[in-house]
């Protein structure tokens, strides 16, 4: 049977690990490489990497530190920031990560997807989608959001972005509910319920988790495939080995 | 020992070649048919899509000297499928070293493709390749076609129902998963093939 993943989200700024609050705030967590490898040996199941800056700076990801990475760890691994092109991309994977993610771009450009999954194949592919609700009750997609100044709310319903996402070819989904993020109430399970529903690659729950618990719903409640968390991890708030025990107690098949 | 990579375009060649170093094997990146029948053992990477993982194999003029190689070879991933008969990928006809065909995973409810993610092995042969593998080792796969299980098959895994998660028949072996990024029981797989 397949394993519900973990997934520690590491926001990558200069060349160091950062966390914000609602994605503002920025404070160094660490050096890349130290941090990948302490999630690899607490059992974290893949690690995403953010370059949160590349995307509104207009510049593709600094590919250096991927290679480290890659060289380090032997957990799979998937780099995001500011991949515009099949090129980019190629870079990013022949310096060792095993996919990529693409969000601002893709929906600049939403060809690029359909580009990327016929270069790589579709299991290369990660579609990162920053959703918020809005008054009016709809969840809409945001855009360039790893810079505040210059994220932009966009008219298009992150449902609608999820099934195109889908059709043009995203092997995973990274949902993250921005409303939820960094304040460690609880993924938004009503969101990820509705994303399960037309959801039929890999969908990866992001923003809000603050206890084992949270993590449980996500799983038994939306269904998800992965639950993917920063400051819980970072801060040590929460521990792998003992959520995964929790887990698998709560009869979620983790990898233990 | 010399250890080959056959550079066939995969983009996980790299972290191949970095999960060999971290065994104490630097394993040269090569196309050249020389290096390639030259080498102790031979491993051929590739993530992508079948039909042009073959084009690819068949522009480097490689198809007929790897069925031609005698000293064990592995296959991972896309390359393990390669090894086979057919692929229902863009329906490619692959190097016919193991008799199996590729099959695409059914989409049902709750059975989402790719298969992406930890997945357990179940060892249902005795061979040297998957020796010392546990029944709670898990192994991580990204994939969307699956090798039915047949008697060539050494590991299956379940993914709405058995697949082979690890193959040989003669030289040739192939592993579903990735044991690049599988940590210990894929560094414990790929040390079981340098030593065969």
């Amino acid at each position: 049977m397949l394993s519900r993943r973990l997934i520690p989200c590491l926001d990558v700024r200069d060349g160091k690990v950062v966390k914000g609050v609602r994605f503002r705030d920025h404070v160094v967590m660490g050096e890349i490489v130290e941090l990948a490898l302490r999630y690899r040996d607490e059992g974290a199941d893949e690690l995403v990497f953010y370059d949160i800056t590349a995307s509104p700076e207009g510049r593709s990801v600094d590919r250096g530190w991927v290679e480290k990475v890659a060289r380090a760890i032997d957990i799979p691994f998937c780099v995001a920031g500011g991949i515009r092109s099949v090129n980019d991309a190629r870079a990013v994977l022949h310096a060792g990560a095993d996919k990529i993610s693409v969000n601002s771009p893709a929906l600049e450009r939403p060809g690029l997807i359909d580009e990327l999954a016929a270069a790589f194949g579709v299991q290369c592919v990660v579609v990162g989608i920053d959703s918020l609700r809005d008054a009016d009750g709809e969840w809409r997609v945001r855009q360039y959001t790893g810079d505040p100044s210059k994220t932009q709310a966009l008219p298009r319903r992150t449902l609608d972005w999820m099934t195109e996402a889908q059709q043009r070819g995203a092997g995973e989904i990274v949902l993250n509910c921005m409303g939820s993020d960094g304040v460690r109430r609880g993924y938004d399970l009503e969101q990820l319920q509705a994303a399960r529903v037309i959801c039929n690659v890999p969908l990866i729950a992001s923003g809000g988790a603050g206890e084992p618990e949270h993590f449980r719903d996500a799983f038994v409640e939306a269904d998800v495939d992965g639950a993917l968390a920063a400051s819980v991890f970072h801060s040590g708030a929460i521990a792998i080995p003992a959520l995964k025990n929790y887990l698998h107690e709560q009869g979620v098949p983790v990898r233990l | 020992m010399s250890v080959v990579l056959v550079d066939a375009g995969g983009t996980n060649i790299g972290s191949v070649r970095y999960a060999l170093q971290r065994l104490g094997v630097d394993a040269a990146l090569t196309a050249d048919a020389a290096a390639i029948r030259a080498a102790d053992k031979v491993i051929l990477p590739g993530v992508g899509a079948a039909a042009p993982g073959m084009a690819r194999l068949r522009e480097l003029g490689l198809v007929d000297l790897l069925r031609s190689l005698t000293q064990p070879v592995l296959g991972v991933c896309l390359g393990m499928q390669l090894l086979c008969e057919r692929s229902a990928e863009g329906d490619t006809e692959c190097l016919g070293l193991i008799p199996a065909p590729v099959l695409r995973f059914v989409e049902a409810p709750g059975l989402r493709v790719p298969h992406m993610g930890w997945n357990r092995l179940e060892t249902t042969r005795h061979h040297p390749l998957v020796d010392g593998l546990g029944s709670d080792d898990q192994a991580y796969f990204v994939h969307s076609y699956a090798v039915p299980v047949g008697d060539y098959t050494l590991a299956t895994a379940d993914y709405g129902g058995a697949f082979s998660a690890v193959i040989a028949r003669g030289n040739f072996h192939g592993m579903q998963f990735h044991p690049e990024r599988s940590a210990a029981v894929g560094a414990r797989l790929l040390g079981n093939f340098l030593k065969l």
